[in-house]
């Protein structure tokens, strides 16, 4: 039951990458790249029509969080919980520039929204990632400070950083440069799946451009994943280790190495939504993998004296783990539903088709 | 410790209480377009059609609020009340899961549908979408107060090592007999909110002389929808509720209603006063005795347990506030009443167009049903004091063991920030669609 759940909850997690991703991503890349107001307009638009029914996908992940693993949730989301509350704000203010940005028409209206969407979705991916970062590294558990605890075994609390930004001191931080790295790989990576998305659905004028920058942040992405298994070297004895034991979770990276192959002909390909699935590959396998690589535990511990939370010690009971799988497998039947009629309702470019609003 | 759980306290109280600000109007409102819709199948007129996507684009404004203010609020179980939910989330992360996988995503999507797909969809799938819509939005305010119900009146659970609560009986938690009074009185309430919104924009437009056509329309609609749910959240489903505090938390009803002394014979009901702390009296009261004994009891002389019959750790911590709250809750109630059927009686003798003054009053008391919820979850919350679980688990004893009160207070002072921004962005949204009105 528990690992019926994880592998529910990391989908849901994974569902919420790919959908709300690509909004994060056309975000960033509306920062950088979009220069002409038609283009803006339909940019935003492509990911303005339905990042609201993206992000229940991150509600219904954090409620079976909660569901299943209620200690992990109230242990990591109480130790997270600046930066928790930091993604909640920056969700506020991407939502104010993508709806409110048509409704004046003031060039000094617009810029501002623009900002505010583009500069969230950029720490938004950054937040994310480095919290998958924080979630591979492990925290101090149960604050040990030389060999004596301050909380309660399962309990900690981070600082933004320590003084030296490094995970091997003490007491580690929510950013350092191993966590960082984490945060860079989703910024590139989201971007990526947006620039696909946003040729994928619109005809502007920069979908060329958009063609060669995926080219070359997937460059970046490749040399940043290595960076990130040669950082590992040096925080865990072991990083690939689960890989080794568990021969069959290698299919996770094999997933994104397909993914960020693929990639590479961004260029060539006649059907854009290649290189949208091949993002999305990039995506899946990207999270599964370093989920697979602490399974099972789910959150390390960086000190001697307590062990990791793992899905065995932070589960609920049998009872209810086991009737919620009951409910969960028809309410999954009905988001399959939901979906396809979703995504029939969004086929075509967007900027060819009248929305009403 | 003591101005931490102060923090995380008012820090919720603030967050949900802008949250539930949305809710509640889109719950109400889609019962309203659905009606709307349906009328204008059945009738063929557009203005129905018209009205019905008029109302929907504030709903979807509302709804991307209720998104945006809802995810702080699922948060904040695991952020500021670590130990509660480590401790409940056994039980209470069911109704909280089921209600993200079978409401929100429903809800979501066909909102999409209703907006984008109408020449795509027909009249009737179009219809449908309104009506899933609607469904989705009652189905989340059932299955998130099925979670306050096991708050309110904890069952079908079981203590087990490490302190935990774990659910044994699953039916249990919807079965709950806090459940049902409170969902259909809450719903009640909502629709309140959604005719005085409907009927206050049709006044507005009269008053304006723009759009009188439409007009009239949404005044008619929100006085119809008002004089039903203005008497049923009175009768019966607040009376119900009131049973059930009498029934489940004797304290906290002793408080609301404002009774020090347990009195032997009949209770008589406060209708007016402020209770006084020191004296424990209730000073320049007025009351009708023995009124309270007949309503909770269909009997004039039934004892009913003052607040000296209890422990005073087990009276709610704040009596003054819950008693205000309460009384303004079911004052205005009395006077949305009798606004509601004064605005029926103008119609039905054909005068209700021209009654500027009617109409200035049914306009002006849009805001009042907002403040009426606000002040019954007040009650039904602070009620619940000292506990977080009634009778199980302490207020003290739910929040984050990590988390220090400058932390709180700081988030607090974000959302107090953002939520102003947010506040005063949505309603230059809402006044501009006003605005515009359902002809465009
Ligand atoms: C338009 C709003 C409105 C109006 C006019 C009333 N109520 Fe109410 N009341 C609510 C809106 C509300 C609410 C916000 O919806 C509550 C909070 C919790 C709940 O389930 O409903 C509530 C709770 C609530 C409770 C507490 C139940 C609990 O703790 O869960 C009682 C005893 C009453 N109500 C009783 C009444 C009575 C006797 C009314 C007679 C006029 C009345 N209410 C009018
Ligand atoms: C049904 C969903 C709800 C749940 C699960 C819920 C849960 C909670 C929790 C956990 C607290 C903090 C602990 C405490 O002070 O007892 C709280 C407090 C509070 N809530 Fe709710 N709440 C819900 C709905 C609402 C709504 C809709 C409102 C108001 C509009 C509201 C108003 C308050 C207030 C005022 C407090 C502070 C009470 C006090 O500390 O004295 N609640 N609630
Ligand atoms: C502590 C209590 C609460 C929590 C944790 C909570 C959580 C949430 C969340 C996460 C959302 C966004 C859903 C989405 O993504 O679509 C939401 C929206 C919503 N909530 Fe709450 N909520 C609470 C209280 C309430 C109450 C008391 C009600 C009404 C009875 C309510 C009714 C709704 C409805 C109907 C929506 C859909 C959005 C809308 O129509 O505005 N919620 N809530």
């Amino acid at each position: 039951m528990e690992v019926y759940w994880y592998i529910i909850i990391s989908l849901a997690l994974v569902g919420f990458f790919i959908l709300d991703g690509y909004d994060f991503g056309v975000g960033i890349i509306h920062l950088f790249f979009a220069e002409e107001e038609k283009d803006k307009v339909v940019i935003a638009k492509s990911a303005g029509l339905f990042w609201d029914a993206n992000e229940v996908w991150l509600v219904m992940a954090g409620g079976m969080l909660f569901m299943a693993f209620p200690l992990l949730y109230a242990s990591a989301f109480s130790g997270f919980y600046l930066p928790l509350m930091m993604l909640l704000w920056l969700m506020i203010f991407r939502a104010i520039g993508l709806e409110l940005r048509g409704q004046y028409n003031t060039r000094i209206w617009r810029d501002m929204c623009d900002k505010a969407f583009g500069v969230s979705s950029f720490l938004l991916a950054l937040l994310f990632g480095v919290a998958l970062g924080n979630i591979i590294r492990g925290v101090n558990l149960g604050g040990v400070v030389n060999g004596v605890s301050k909380y309660e075994s399962s309990y900690f609390f981070l600082p933004l950083w320590n003084a030296r930004f490094s995970p091997l001191a003490h007491q580690p931080g929510v950013i350092d440069w191993f966590t960082l790295i984490f945060g860079f790989i989703t910024v590139i990576t989201l971007m990526i799946h947006g620039a696909n998305w946003i040729v994928l659905k619109t005809n502007s004028s920069i979908n060329d451009r958009l063609k060669n920058v995926v080219y070359y942040l997937n460059i970046g992405l490749i040399l940043l994943s290595l960076a990130s298994i040669w950082m590992g070297y040096s925080i865990q004895s072991d990083p690939l280790g689960n890989f080794i034991t568990h021969p069959g979770f290698s299919i996770f990276p094999l997933f994104y190495i397909l993914g960020l192959s693929g990639l590479f002909f961004v260029r060539r390909y006649r059907r854009p939504i290649y290189a949208f699935l091949f993002s999305t590959l990039v995506i899946f396998g990207g999270i599964t993998t370093s989920l697979a690589s602490i399974f099972p535990k789910v959150l390390p511990s960086t000190n001697m004296v307590h062990p990791a939370l793992t899905i065995y010690n932070t589960a609920a009971g049998d009872y209810s783990l086991s009737v919620a799988a009951l409910w969960s497998v028809m309410g999954m039947l009905l988001m399959v539903l939901y979906f396809i009629i979703q995504r029939r309702l969004l086929s075509g470019k967007i900027d060819t088709k009248d929305y009403g609003h | 410790m003591e101005d931490m759980l102060f923090y995380d306290r008012i820090q919720f109280a603030f967050t949900i209480t802008f949250h539930y600000l949305f809710p509640q109007l889109t719950m109400g409102l889609s019962m309203i377009i659905v009606f709307l819709k349906w009328r204008s199948i059945r009738t063929k007129d557009r203005r129905y059609n018209d009205a019905a996507k008029f109302l929907m684009r504030i709903f979807a404004i509302n709804f991307m609020m209720g998104v945006i203010t809802g995810i702080p609020m699922e948060f904040q179980f695991g952020t500021n009340w670590a130990k509660f939910s480590e401790l409940t989330g056994d039980i209470i992360g069911q109704t909280l899961a089921m209600e993200g996988m079978f409401s929100f995503f429903l809800e979501s999507s066909f909102l999409a549908l209703f907006i984008f797909g109408e020449k795509w969809l027909g009249q009737r799938l179009h219809f449908l979408t309104a009506f899933l819509v609607f469904l989705g939005s009652w189905a989340s305010g059932f299955f998130i107060l099925a979670t306050n119900a096991w708050m309110q009146h904890p069952v079908g659970y079981e203590i087990v090592e490490n302190g935990k609560y774990v659910l044994t009986h699953f039916s249990a938690l919807f079965g709950n007999p806090w459940l049902l009074p409170a969902f259909l009185h809450n719903q009640l309430a909502s629709l309140v909110t959604s005719s005085f919104v409907v009927g206050g924009i049709g006044a507005y437009y009269l008053l304006r002389q723009e759009q009188v056509d439409s007009g009239k329309l949404l005044l008619k609609t929100g006085i119809i929808f008002g004089v039903v749910s203005t008497v049923l959240v009175a009768f019966p489903t607040g009376d119900w509720a009131a049973k059930n505090m009498v029934k489940y938390q004797p304290a906290s009803f002793a408080a609301m209603e404002g009774i020090f002394k347990t009195e032997g014979g009949g209770t008589e009901i406060v209708l007016i006063g402020q209770p006084n702390m020191l004296e424990k009296e209730i000073d320049n009261k007025i009351a009708v005795p023995g009124v309270l004994s007949f309503l909770t009891y269909r009997d004039w002389d039934m004892e009913i347990k003052g607040m000296d019959a209890f422990e005073k750790d087990q009276l709610p911590t704040n009596v003054p506030a819950l008693y205000y709250a309460y009384h303004m809750m079911v004052g205005l109630g009395t006077l949305f009443i009798g606004l509601m059927l004064m605005g029926l009686f103008y119609w039905v003798r054909g005068k209700i167009y021209n009654n500027k003054f009617l109409l200035w009053m049914i306009m002006f008391a849009t805001p009042f049903p907002y403040l009426a919820n606000i002040a019954g979850w007040f009650t039904a919350e602070m009620g619940r004091q000292p506990w977080l679980v009634y009778g199980l688990l302490r207020t003290d004893a739910g929040v984050s063991p990590t988390v220090s009160s400058g932390n709180t207070l700081f988030t607090l002072l974000g959302f107090m920030g953002l939520y102003l921004l947010l506040g005063l962005l949505f309603f230059t949204l809402v006044m501009r669609i006003i605005n515009q009105g359902p002809k465009v």
